[in-house]
C-alpha cells in the first residue's frame, strides 16, 4: 500500500529518534542529514543508502539494553482481546514478539501461551480449529515472506470456512535496519499483499499506538460475520525496540467495543416468517449458520415451532444429527416437494436451487411456485479473484444480506407471533418427519452390516467401534464426516455445538491433522474427549503436528483413516483414464501411498505420541481404541493407525 | 427434451430386453474377484461391494445383469466408463459372477454393536 508507506516512514523516522538510545541513535540522523540536506528535518532518519561511512543503528546494536519493549506492549494488546495462545514456527522477523510471549506473556497473567509448530500452515490450521470450538481467535505468527508463503493455503482454508484467525507476520520496514542479506530476502514491501485476496483485512502499523489500534481492529473484523482471518505485518524494530520514552510512555490499549452483527430488517423478517408459517412443505437448510451454541439452539427452535424438516450441510454443527426433524438423507425429495426453502448461510446457493442436466441445461430444482430464501452474510464481504462465492444463484427468489444467527431471534419471535392457535397441522408434520428420521436411522443400521467383518476395515465398523468407546464421554469430533461416507453422522447422536466442527473450507489437504489439534487445545480446558479421523495423505502433509501434540501435551485421539492413497484423486484418475480408454491399471501412480506402506504408529512413536497399529482386523479395533482413549483421558495424545477401505 | 431419468429407464428396459434375448456369457467368479480389485471397482464400491458416498451398493443381491452391464458401459453420475476396449464382455460377466457370490451380510440383531444401537435410547 504505497500511499501509506510515505506516512509510515515519516512516523517510523520520528519514532526512531525517540526510541533508540545512546550514541548510535544520536549519530544516525546526523549521518543521514549529511547525505541529504534537501529533506525537511522531520524526515532526517530516512535511509540514506549504502554509503561508506554512513552509521546505521538498530535495537540489535551491540551493548544496547533496555527494560521495556514494543513486543511486551503487543502481548498486552493481545491479552486484552482475550487471546490465550500464540502458535508459531520460529522466524527471525518476529523474534522480538516471540521473546515477549515467552518471557512476558507466559510468565504473567493472564497467560498467553506459545504453541510450537513445525510448519506455518499448522499454526494457521491450529488457530482455525481452535476458533471453531472456542468461538474466538487465537494468534499465530509467521516469518516474513517465507513463513507467510508457507501459511497461505491454510489461510485460504480459514477464509473459505469463515473462521476468525488473528495473524501476525514480521516486516522490515526500514531498509537500513535489515542487518543481513537474508533479512533482505525475508522482506517484502507489501508482505500481506500475497494473501490479501483471502484475508478480511490487513495492516502494517507504523508505531506502537498504530499496532494497538490495528490489532483491536483486526480482532473486531475477524469476529464480524462473515468471520475471517486478518493479518498484521509488524515491523521487526517495532517489536524489538524499547518503548519510546520507556515503560511509562507505553501507549494505551484501545478498547474493544461490544459488536453487533448485522441482522435482517424488520419488514424482511416479517415477510420470511409469513412465508414459513404459511408453507405446506417448508424446508430449512443449515450451513455455517450456527456460529455459537446459541445459534444451534435457535435452528432447533425454529424447526420445532414449524415442524419443518432440516437438512444440514455438514460444514458445522448446524442441527442435531439424531433430531427427529433432521432429514439429511432426504434432501433431494424434500427439495422437489418444498414450497418454501429457507437456507441459512448457504455456501453454495446455486447448487441448492439449480440442477445441471446431462445435456447441460440448467433447471430449477424447486417446483414452479416454490420460493427460495437465503439469509447470508457472505455477500456482505465479497471479493473477486478467488471464486469461493460459487456460481451466481440466479434462481434464488429472496436473498437477505444479513447474518443468519443474528437474524434468527427476530425470525423465531415473528414465526411464534404468526403461528395459528391450533398447531395440529404443524405437529402432525413433525410426527411424520420423526417417523421418517427413525426409518432412515434403521436403514443406516441395516446398511452398516455390509462389510462389517471385512479387512480392510469398513467405515461403518470404524464409526461404531469408535462410538462405543466415546459415547459415554463429552466427545468432540474434529474432522469432516464426509470422508468416511458420513457414517458418524448417520449413526452417532450429536447434539452439542462442540461435538462437530466440519472441515477445511477450501478442501486444502493438510488441514485436518493440525486443525483438529487446535480444536483439541480449545477442548482441553473443558475436559472433552477430542477425536479426529485424519486421512493418511492429510497427516503426511505435516506429520510434525504429532510432535506438537506430544510437546504441548494436548489430549487428542487421532484415528488414521489409512486407505493408502490420495483416494479422491485415485477415483478421478480412474474416470479420466477410462474416458481416454486407457484402463485404470496405472491410475494409482502418483495417487497411491504404498510401496512402502507407511507405518503411522511408528511415525507417531518417533514424535513421542502413544500409538498402535496398523490395525487390520476389525475385531482388534475396539480394544485398541479403549487403550488409546485411556491415554487421552490422562491428558496425552494418542494415535491408532486403522487400515481402512477407501470411503 | 426427454428427462434424463426417463431416457435412462427406457435404455435399461431396452438393455434388459436385449439381455433377456441373449444370455450373458458364463462368468468366472474367481477371475471376477481379481478384476474387481485390478480394475479398481473397490475404490468407490468397497471390497465387498458394500458401497460408499462415492459409489452405490453392488452386493449382495446385485441388479439384473443387463442393468449392471449398461452402467459399466454408459455409467450415470461420476463412475468411470468401462468400454469394450478396456473391459471385455467376458470380464464383465466374471465381475458379475463375483458379485453374485458375495453372501448376505449378518443381520443387525447378530452384531452386538448394531443391535444395541437399534434399541431406543433411554
Amino acid at each position: 500500500m504505497p500511499h501509506k508507506r510515505t506516512d509510515r516512514v515519516q512516523r517510523r523516522g520520528f519514532l526512531k529518534g525517540a526510541a533508540v538510545g545512546g550514541l548510535a541513535a544520536a549519530m544516525a540522523p546526523l549521518a543521514t542529514a549529511a547525505q541529504d540536506t534537501s529533506q525537511p528535518a522531520r524526515n532526517l532518519p530516512r535511509s540514506a543508502g549504502p554509503t561508506p561511512g554512513n552509521v546505521e543503528t538498530s535495537a540489535r546494536a551491540q551493548g544496547v539494553t533496555y527494560a521495556s519493549c514494543g513486543g511486551d506492549y503487543m502481548v498486552d494488546v493481545m491479552r486484552s482481546l482475550g487471546i490465550e495462545y500464540f502458535a508459531a514456527t520460529p522466524g527471525n522477523t518476529f523474534m522480538g514478539l516471540h521473546e515477549s510471549v515467552v518471557n512476558y506473556g507466559m510468565t504473567t497473567a493472564p497467560n498467553l501461551r506459545f504453541i510450537t509448530t513445525m510448519h506455518e500452515e499448522a499454526s494457521v490450521a491450529m488457530a482455525h480449529g481452535y476458533a471453531k470450538i472456542e468461538g474466538k481467535p487465537m494468534a499465530c505468527a509467521f516469518h516474513a515472506t517465507v513463513g507467510l508463503q508457507h501459511a497461505s493455503m491454510a489461510i485460504y482454508n480459514a477464509y473459505c470456512d469463515r473462521v476468525p484467525v488473528f495473524m501476525l507476520t514480521g516486516a522490515g520496514i526500514e531498509a537500513d535496519k535489515r542487518s543481513s542479506a537474508i533479512e533482505w530476502i525475508h522482506t517484502a514491501v507489501d508482505g500481506p499483499g500475497m494473501v490479501r485476496d483471502y484475508t478480511k483485512w490487513d495492516d502494517t502499523p507504523g508505531n506502537l499506538q498504530g499496532f494497538g489500534e490495528s490489532a483491536v481492529r483486526a480482532w473486531k473484523f475477524a469476529m464480524t460475520p462473515p468471520y475471517g482471518p486478518t493479518l498484521l505485518a509488524v515491523d521487526t524494530e517495532l517489536q524489538e525496540n524499547e518503548i519510546p520514552g520507556g515503560a511509562t510512555q507505553r501507549p494505551p490499549i484501545p478498547r474493544l467495543p461490544s459488536s453487533r452483527p448485522p441482522s435482517a430488517d424488520a419488514e424482511t423478517v416479517r415477510e420470511v416468517a409469513r412465508m414459513l408459517v404459511g408453507a405446506e412443505h417448508p424446508l430449512i437448510y443449515v450451513d455455517r449458520c450456527a456460529r455459537t451454541p446459541a445459534g444451534l439452539k435457535m435452528t432447533v427452535e425454529l424447526a420445532e415451532i414449524l415442524g419443518a424438516p432440516v437438512v444440514d450441510s455438514g460444514n458445522r454443527m448446524g442441527f442435531p444429527w439424531r433430531h427427529p426433524l433432521n432429514q439429511g438423507r432426504r434432501f433431494g425429495e424434500l427439495r422437489s416437494q418444498a414450497d418454501v426453502l429457507l437456507a441459512l448461510e448457504p455456501g453454495n446457493p446455486f447448487e441448492l436451487v439449480t440442477a445441471k442436466r446431462p445435456d447441460g441445461e440448467l433447471r430449477r430444482i424447486l417446483n414452479d411456485n416454490a420460493k427460495s430464501i437465503t439469509i447470508s452474510s457472505a455477500e456482505l464481504y465479497p471479493k473477486g479473484n478467488y471464486q469461493n462465492l460459487e456460481r451466481y444463484a440466479g434462481m434464488v427468489d429472496i436473498a437477505v444480506q444479513a447474518d443468519a444467527e443474528a437474524t434468527l431471534p427476530f425470525l423465531i419471535e415473528e414465526v411464534r407471533r404468526l403461528m395459528p392457535a391450533g398447531r395440529s397441522a404443524y405437529d402432525a408434520r413433525a410426527r411424520a418427519f420423526a417417523a421418517l428420521h427413525q426409518q432412515d436411522y434403521n436403514t443406516a443400521l441395516q446398511e452398516a452390516v455390509y462389510g462389517w467383518d471385512a479387512s480392510p476395515i469398513s467405515m461403518p465398523r470404524l464409526a461404531m467401534e469408535m462410538y462405543e468407546v466415546m459415547k459415554s464421554e463429552d466427545w468432540s469430533l474434529l474432522s469432516h464426516h464426509y470422508w468416511q461416507s458420513s457414517w458418524s453422522q448417520r449413526l452417532w447422536a450429536a447434539d452439542k455445538h462442540h461435538q462437530y466442527i466440519g472441515g477445511s473450507g477450501a478442501e486444502g489437504v493438510g488441514y485436518t491433522s493440525p486443525a483438529s489439534l487446535g480444536a483439541a487445545l480449545a477442548n482441553q480446558k473443558h475436559g472433552r474427549l477430542s477425536v479426529a479421523i485424519v486421512g493418511d495423505g492429510d497427516l503426511m502433509f505435516g506429520p510434525g503436528i504429532l510432535w506438537t501434540a506430544a510437546h504441548e501435551r494436548i489430549p487428542i485421539l487421532y484415528i488414521v483413516h489409512n486407505n493408502r492413497a490420495y483416494h479422491q484423486e485415485i477415483m478421478q484418475m480412474q474416470a479420466i483414464a477410462n474416458r481416454r480408454q486407457r484402463g485404470v491399471d496405472r491410475a494409482g501412480i502418483g495417487c497411491a501411498i504404498t510401496d512402502p506402506n507407511i507405518d503411522y504408529a511408528m511415525v507417531a512413536k518417533g514424535m513421542g505420541v502413544y500409538s498402535e497399529g496398523p490395525v487390520e482386523n476389525p475385531n482388534d479395533l475396539g480394544a485398541a481404541l479403549r487403550r488409546a482413549v485411556a491415554v487421552v483421558k490422562k491428558g496425552e495424545p494418542a494415535l491408532i493407525d486403522v487400515v481402512t477401505q477407501g470411503r | 427434451m426427454m428427462p434424463a431419468k426417463l431416457s435412462l429407464t427406457i435404455a435399461l428396459i431396452l438393455a434388459s430386453a436385449a439381455a433377456a434375448a441373449q444370455s450373458p456369457v458364463k462368468g468366472d467368479a474367481v477371475r471376477g474377484t481379481k478384476i474387481f480389485t485390478t480394475f479398481g471397482c473397490y475404490q468407490c464400491h468397497g471390497y465387498q461391494g458394500q458401497g460408499s458416498n462415492a459409489g452405490s451398493t453392488l452386493a449382495p443381491n446385485p441388479v439384473a445383469y443387463a442393468a449392471f452391464a449398461y452402467q459399466l458401459r454408459q455409467p450415470r453420475a461420476r463412475m468411470p466408463a468401462y468400454s469394450l476396449k478396456i473391459l471385455s464382455d467376458q470380464d464383465a460377466a466374471d465381475l458379475y459372477a463375483y458379485l453374485l457370490t458375495i453372501p448376505k451380510a449378518r443381520a443387525v440383531a447378530d452384531i452386538p454393536l448394531l443391535a444395541k444401537a437399534q434399541k431406543p435410547e433411554k
